[in-house]
């Protein structure tokens, strides 16, 4: 274990008993989860390395269950971790042993749609896919997709600002929110935003957005709905060097196409993903693109005609355009499985860092000799239109020491983003699995002011307390709450 | 009046430091254009960023481009097209609107979020802002974002100081993301709608998957009104989308075809709220609404006073001229409470900017939240005092 949790509060946990009994009139019954068997099943997320036991679950069925529920928490200095489907890949829903968590699962209601202004309106614990599937008969959906889309939920998607393969077009959650509830630490309800385009004053939509539970619990969201186009097709293309592949993606770019999809593999990629969906995926290259247009048939053909045209220079030895719906099936196929037919072949991590995509070559040369490094593997998949970078570093459980060592191999390859003018997360999160490395992209003033801007809504630092920031990281504020000046 | 130019951040962190020392508020300016929005100013210094100029980052291939604050939003435009990309965002010039002159910045782009038609496509200023670099009022220099278009590493302080009109801090630099300049650009006119059939229209054209990148109805006297549809991208697929929304918008009359210079035009006035310019001692609001509330919440104003207005409905938008009193704004504020909207007052002489409400009031536990935003920012209170609320 390498990511550190702060010691629990002896005193919180000494009054555990009387805290739940505080708990149990607010929320009805079968909402309030205690017994250990029962609270094992939100010890973790999707980074299920580390696990931590909560006080106790509550799962609210309306906005004035998480608002008391909250009250009570902030009345009793008690911490607090929000919870949506637990799909977080950063350890954003991990749980520490003092905190309660409040999960939205049955907040999962549509409340409003409206074709005519293109909204709608739900409740924040509907998954990501659901909102799509609820407007899809009269040809909307709504844009971000994240990988995890069947499971998330829009709660979680507004926590991360999560994106997806489309977002190269579509944007990321923040661009297609409108609105949302947030109940406060203190338990009070505000309404930010609404059903139009702009909101008054200081961009709040904008700062909830992928603050990671650490501002309010949001449960209920106005979205921003989109007609789908009227079809989309993808041809892969693979070449011999990494350096054709992407001078090919800045050629495309540079053209003036923005596809609604870039997707990237490397070798090893290609191969985990050929081997599990055979989706005639060619072998013998170095990298491939995906690349996904849409429009009428006439405007896809003549898009995949420029592209086709642009890449020429660039040699690619496989080139494929999907000619049915079923060839385009297998073609995302294959990208989709990615991580889970990795799964197949080895345990990994799944990093997630941002690069200048001018940065590509030499970043994925670098990625290659720290793994190699550590005596591990990796296969790189990544969102070449915008250099979202998802290295699976690839380790064996059963070997002692190995997935420390990919840990290692990670933060390494995430200081290597920053190095080169990238970011350390461009859709997963900081989570616990970032925060130590969060000193790597900002300087003290420059994560002092995102803590000020934290005490705002959290004096006490009851909210996700041990994620996103440094764990000294109300040391670091020693501007002390509400932004004042220390006396 | 005291003007500072500090030729580098450095220099704007001594100023900040030396301002919240002396507790000496300081306005913010970069061409100054927009000094006009806003509670009047009560402020004996400015810092001005025109010292602080420079492209400082331009990846073609990336879609990024940085620059200081001080540099005239024209030369990044132009850098731009000389690579065939633009911010697709496409920033209004309010000189006109405002009277104002000098050249509007960059950094004044990302304080305002000053957006343009475009922004049902490609969102406003803010969306496609992915990196600030800015002084707080404690003379620390801070960064938040990057350069690259997908980042969530921490709290996303760039939404805030967007649209925050220098109350969070004096912006340094900033990084858009862009886009390229489509290949032919058309617009459909359609002639003689009234308000409600023009916004149906506009919002069965923007709920089509034609991909609308401009949407405005400009009503007109006597069957004069005009309501424009625009789409851009590549050739074939332009001549294929005007045919199928021409079919679409077919109960809505024959549309007139509008290119070239002539459509640039066109939305240079949507944009820049052209219409409303003159008579200039009219009061100019902007207000947003949902499409479908727009129409009964402008006619709600007309009833109530006398007003003109058009509909940026591509940005959600009324543009709304009313006579520069308080009668006609408590009008304004009134309809857009019982319509669901809120409201901006853009242009005004000063003495109405202080007497009314300029920026939408928020109800108490957001105001609440904003005067600890702007606390934790600026403690000593020294950026635009009021400019937007008053105590932030």
């Amino acid at each position: 274990m390498s990511i550190a949790f702060p010691t629990p509060d002896e005193a919180v946990l000494a009054r555990r008993d009387a805290i739940l009994e505080g708990l149990a009139p607010l929320v009805a019954p079968d909402a309030l989860i205690v017994t250990e068997d029962e609270r094992r099943a939100f010890d973790t997320d999707a980074l299920t390395a580390y696990r931590k036991l909560p006080l106790a679950v509550v799962l609210p069925s309306t906005t004035e269950e998480v608002s008391a529920v909250m009250r009570f928490c902030s009345e009793n200095g008690v911490k607090v971790v929000a919870r949506g489907a637990g799909t977080s890949l950063a350890g954003g829903a991990i749980p520490q042993e003092d905190a309660v968590v409040i999960g939205v699962s049955k907040l999962n209601r549509v409340l409003e749609t409206n074709f005519a202004d293109r909204t709608m309106r739900v409740q924040s614990g509907i998954t990501n896919l659901a909102i799509s599937q609820a407007v899809a008969h009269e040809g909307f959906f709504y844009a971000p997709d994240p990988s995890s889309q069947l499971a998330c939920t829009i709660a979680g998607n507004v926590a991360m600002n999560s994106g997806g393969a489309h977002c190269l077009k579509y944007g990321v959650t923040t661009n297609n929110l409108l609105g949302l509830t947030v109940v406060l630490v203190d338990g009070t309800v505000v309404e930010i935003g609404g059903d139009m385009l702009d909101a008054p004053g200081y961009d709040f939509l904008g700062l909830m957005t992928g603050s990671e539970g650490q501002l309010g619990i949001v449960t209920e969201a106005t979205v921003r709905i989109l007609r789908a186009a009227e079809g989309a097709r993808p041809a892969l293309m693979g070449f011999e060097s990494i350096e054709e592949c992407g001078a090919c993606v800045a050629a495309i770019i540079g053209a003036g196409i923005i596809p609604v999809a870039l997707e990237y593999m490397d070798k090893p990629a290609i191969e985990i993903c050929e081997a599990f969906a055979h989706a005639g995926y060619p072998l013998d290259v170095e990298a491939m693109l995906i690349i996904e247009v849409e429009g009428s048939d006439e405007e896809m053909e003549d898009a995949l005609a420029r592209i086709v045209e642009i890449a020429k220079p660039f040699n690619p030895r496989a080139l494929k355009v999907a000619q049915t719906e079923a060839e385009a099936a297998a073609i995302w196929k294959g990208r989709k499985s990615a991580f889970g037919a990795t799964g197949r072949v080895a345990d990994y991590i799944c990093m997630d860092g941002t690069i200048p995509t001018g940065q590509l070559k030499y970043v994925l040369k670098r990625i290659d000799e720290i793994v190699k490094g550590y005596g591990l593997g990796v296969a790189n998949v990544f969102h070449a239109g915008d250099g979202n970078l998802h290295p699976l570093v690839m380790f064996d459980t059963n070997k002692p020491g190995e997935m420390e060592k990919a840990e290692e191999a990670g933060a390494d390859i995430l200081k290597l983003c920053v190095e080169v003018g990238g970011c350390l997360t461009g859709e997963h999160g900081v989570g616990i699995e970032k925060r130590d490395l969060m000193t790597t992209q900002y300087n003290r003033e420059d994560l002092r002011q995102q803590l000020r801007v934290r005490g705002v809504f959290d004096p006490m630092w009851l909210l996700n307390p041990a994620k996103v920031f440094p764990l000294e990281g109300r040391d670091l504020d020693e501007a002390g709450a509400n932004g004042r000046e220390a006396a | 009046m005291t003007t500072h130019r500090p030729a580098s951040e450095d220099d704007v962190r001594a100023l900040v430091s030396d301002a919240a020392a002396r507790a000496v508020p300081l306005a913010l300016a970069g061409g100054a254009t927009k000094r006009a929005v806003g509670r009047p100013a009560q402020t004996q210094e400015t810092v001005s960023t025109a010292g602080l100029t420079g492209v400082t980052l331009y990846e073609p291939a990336e879609l990024v481009i940085g620059a200081r604050a001080g540099t005239p939003l024209a030369e990044v435009e132009r850098t731009l097209a000389e690579k065939n990309q633009r911010l697709a965002f496409e920033p209004a010039d309010w000189r006109a609107l405002l009277g104002s002159e000098g050249e509007p910045t960059i950094g004044a782009v990302a304080a305002g979020n000053i957006s343009g038609p475009r922004r049902i496509m490609v969102g406003a200023a803010r969306d496609a802002l992915i990196g600030v670099r800015f002084v707080n009022g404690r003379g620390e220099a801070v960064k938040n974002g990057g350069r690259v278009m997908k980042n969530v590493t921490g709290l996303d302080l760039v939404k805030l100081v967007a649209g925050a009109w220098g109350t969070l801090g004096v912006l340094t630099e900033v990084t858009f993301k862009v886009l390229p300049i489509p290949e032919r650009t058309a617009t459909l006119v359609f002639s003689g709608l009234d308000d409600e059939r023009a916004i149906a229209a506009l919002s069965a054209a923007l709920g089509s998957p034609y991909e609308v990148t401009g949407a405005a109805h400009i009503p007109g006297d006597g069957g004069g009104a005009g309501t424009l549809v625009r789409i851009e991208g590549f050739e074939a697929s332009v001549r294929y989308r005007l045919g199928e929304l021409k079919t679409l918008l077919s109960e809505y009359g024959e549309p007139g075809l509008v290119e070239g210079e002539d459509g640039a035009a066109l939305w240079r006035g949507v944009r820049d709220a052209a219409p409303l310019v003159q008579p200039s001692e009219r009061a100019v609001w902007k207000i947003s609404t949902a499409p479908s509330r727009g129409p009964a919440l402008a006619a709600a104003i007309g009833a109530a006073c006398e007003a003109r207005w058009f509909y940026d409905w591509g940005g959600g938008l009324i543009w709304l001229a009313t006579a520069a009193d308080e009668a006609a704004a408590a009008a304004v504020r009134e309809a857009t409470r019982a319509h669901r909207g809120h409201a901006t007052l853009v242009r005004a002489p000063a003495d109405l900017r202080a007497a009314v409400d300029v920026f939408e009031p928020l109800p108490a536990p957001m105001m609440t939240l904003t005067r600890g935003i702007k606390a934790s920012f600026d403690p000593k209170g020294i950026f635009e005092p009021g400019r937007m609320y008053a105590g932030v």
